[in-house]
């Protein structure tokens, strides 16, 4: 299994040696990474090539990552039927960056972009339609970003005066629990009152 | 106005017809939950559609990411709700890929089972009620009560009729009991052929129904490509592609089933797949029945070990394995750093778990990937030209539920 994959990333990698950033095998999946600006032409390729015949878009997401220069992996997952085989590509983008859309190639990435841009705010260009998708109408953040927290800004209850719903600043009676859960030794800081000492010091 | 800038005036009543827009739910009984659906229309005739999805998203990722792996377990069963079990399974899969966990035989074996209790769960609550989109009322209530004699199996077998959080990764929660594993067989064996019989007589010669059906909605080959369709909405259409024979996981390698396919590719053909379905489901069924029963395949149903609890009986003796018993169910297991994609032949489609992991005991991120999402989104393509009646029966073939779209 893995040693097909592996023959199929350095396939990839030698027809397509402009884009190809990298390429692992890892827990028996192909991951390959390509540059921002070569991924509309590359998914093409992806399509075309008898050998990769990925013709299905199985997935597009993102992942955040705060403490990045690039802060977005956009990851796609795409499955040739034909070929019975996977394949995971990951793009790194700036939170400012505009991301090629692949709607063109993929009719079916149009919702899973306006989810990528509903989400975390990244930005797709040529798309046809990039509203949000899956949040309130007139939402406001992004949500899966990881700075956003759980409990969200707004929250809603029906106004019995005003005969309407309304939209008020979130209120917790308890605040949300974010155990940690991780044993003292291993991984929290924790600053202990009176020891602050001990580590200016030492 | 004679000079001839203006010719409103000689525009018939039919002329003046204009293109009008439809608000189609989100509380209507034929959009199986809430979908909301924009539709413009020339008379009766659809030229666009707008799902407009979301009312029912509940953050799900977000609040994945606050919770170990074994905290979220349960929300997978509160995604498609009609088959909780088959979401359940990714989840496990992908965390024991991750961290190479392997499954003993018999959790395996009962896995299969309640997977394929899970399809006929769904496929009997999608045939009946598309039955009742285009205007059928008694197979749904038929179809019902089969359905709760199947949530009676999920009952016994771990206490919940819906929200079972029975998988759990390394395995299955509890082992059946031998009068359950007996009950299923007098089920699958006695009760359900002759139900579906019935359910047969009632619809599959249906002028009405045929007449709704036949003809509508039809998928091609090149619209399963473009728009990323799995499960039945391929099968219908000629192709026999189904993860259970293409990928295999579990053990539906030693399984004997065939995998049914359509001619037409229209919504008719696509009832008939998910009729055969369940007659191919019931087979294998059969089949982990007895290799239940084999001596072989006795034994333990959790692979013991960091990710799952050790036995009651332990716990009463040893000191570390009540530490260990405690520590699992607070700060939960860690699996490795690394990223996996794993899926399952739901039964609506090809249901996807996607974790990255950075090494702690919650998923850094983790996507769900839900078949019915990639359906929905091509409603505008499969609509489009059809009469407003048949964007029931396309939704009703579709098989949306919206835990699994909205997320």
């Amino acid at each position: 299994m893995s040693d097909a994959l592996k023959e199929l990333g350095a396939h990839i990698e030698m027809q397509r040696p402009d884009c190809v950033l990298g390429w692992d095998v890892a827990y028996g999946e192909l991951n390959v990474d390509v540059a921002l600006s070569n991924i509309v032409a590359f998914v093409e390729w992806l399509k075309t090539d008898a050998t990769c015949k990925f013709n299905t878009l199985v997935d597009i997401t993102a992942v955040d990552y705060p403490e990045r220069a690039k802060r977005f992996d956009v990851v796609y997952h795409f499955l040739s039927m034909y070929q019975n085989h996977r394949v995971r590509v990951r793009v790194a983008t700036r939170e400012d960056d505009v991301v090629p859309s692949i709607t063109p190639v993929h009719p079916s990435a149009n919702w899973f972009e306006r989810e990528v841009f509903d989400m975390f705010g990244i930005l797709f260009s040529g798309h046809p339609d990039l509203r949000r998708l899956l949040t309130d109408y007139g939402f406001r953040g992004h949500p899966l970003r990881k700075d956003f927290p759980t409990t969200g800004y707004t929250e809603v209850r029906y106004d019995e005066e005003q005969k309407r719903v309304v939209y008020e600043p979130v209120k917790l009676v308890q605040e949300y629990r974010q155990f940690d859960f991780m044993s003292p030794w291993e991984g929290a800081e924790y600053i202990l009152p009176g020891d602050e000492k001990s580590k200016a010091n030492g | 106005m004679m000079d001839g800038a203006k010719f409103d005036d000689a525009l018939t009543g039919e002329q003046k017809i204009r293109n009008f827009n439809l608000n189609f739910g989100p509380q209507h009984p034929a959009a199986h939950g809430v979908l909301r659906l924009v539709l413009e229309l020339d008379g009766e005739i659809v030229e666009r559609v707008d799902p407009h999805i979301g009312l029912l998203h509940r953050g799900t990722e977000k609040l994945m990411e606050s919770r170990t792996y074994l905290q979220n377990l349960p929300y997978l069963d509160r995604l498609d709700y009609v088959a909780p079990m088959n979401q359940e399974h990714a989840w496990c899969l992908a965390i024991e890929k991750l961290t190479g966990t392997v499954v003993p035989r018999r959790a395996s074996l009962i896995r299969v089972l309640f997977s394929e209790i899970g399809r006929i769960l769904n496929h009997l609550l999608n045939v009946t009620t598309q039955a009742m989109d285009v205007g059928a009322l008694t197979p749904p209530l038929w179809g019902f009560e089969e359905r709760e004699k199947l949530m009676i199996f999920y009952e016994r077998a771990c206490g919940a009729r819906l929200h079972a959080a029975y998988f759990r990764p390394g395995g299955v929660h509890q082992d059946l009991p031998p009068a359950l594993i007996d009950d299923i067989e007098d089920w699958a064996k006695n009760e359900f052929p002759q139900f579906m019989e019935d359910l047969d007589g009632l619809l599959t010669e249906n002028r009405i129904f045929k007449q709704r059906n036949a003809d509508i909605g039809v998928v091609t080959e090149e619209d399963i490509q473009e728009w990323g369709f799995s499960g039945v909405m391929v099968r219908g259409s000629g192709l026999a592609w189904d993860l259970r024979r293409a990928q295999p996981y579990e053990c539906y390698d030693e399984f004997d089933f065939q995998i049914p396919v359509g001619k037409n590719g229209d919504c008719y053909d696509r009832y008939l797949v998910r009729m055969e379905e369940m007659r191919q489901s019931i087979h294998i069924i059969l089949q982990a029945v007895e290799k239940l029963r084999m001596p072989e395949n006795q034994g333990d149903v959790l692979a013991r070990g960091k990710m799952t609890p050790p036995k009651r009986g332990e716990m009463k003796t040893s000191m570390e394995a009540l530490i260990h018993h405690f520590k699992l169910y607070t700060e939960g297991f860690h699996v490795p750093e690394g990223e996996v994609y794993a899926a399952v032949e739901a039964p609506k489609g090809e249901f996807g778990v996607y974790i990255k992991s950075d090494g702690s005991n919650k998923p850094y991120r983790a996507k769900l990937r839900a078949p019915g999402y990639l359906h929905l989104q091509a409603m505008d393509h499969l609509t489009r030209g059809h009469q407003l009646a048949d964007v029931a029966a396309i939704i009703g073939t579709m098989d949306v539920v919206f835990g699994e779209i909205d997320r």
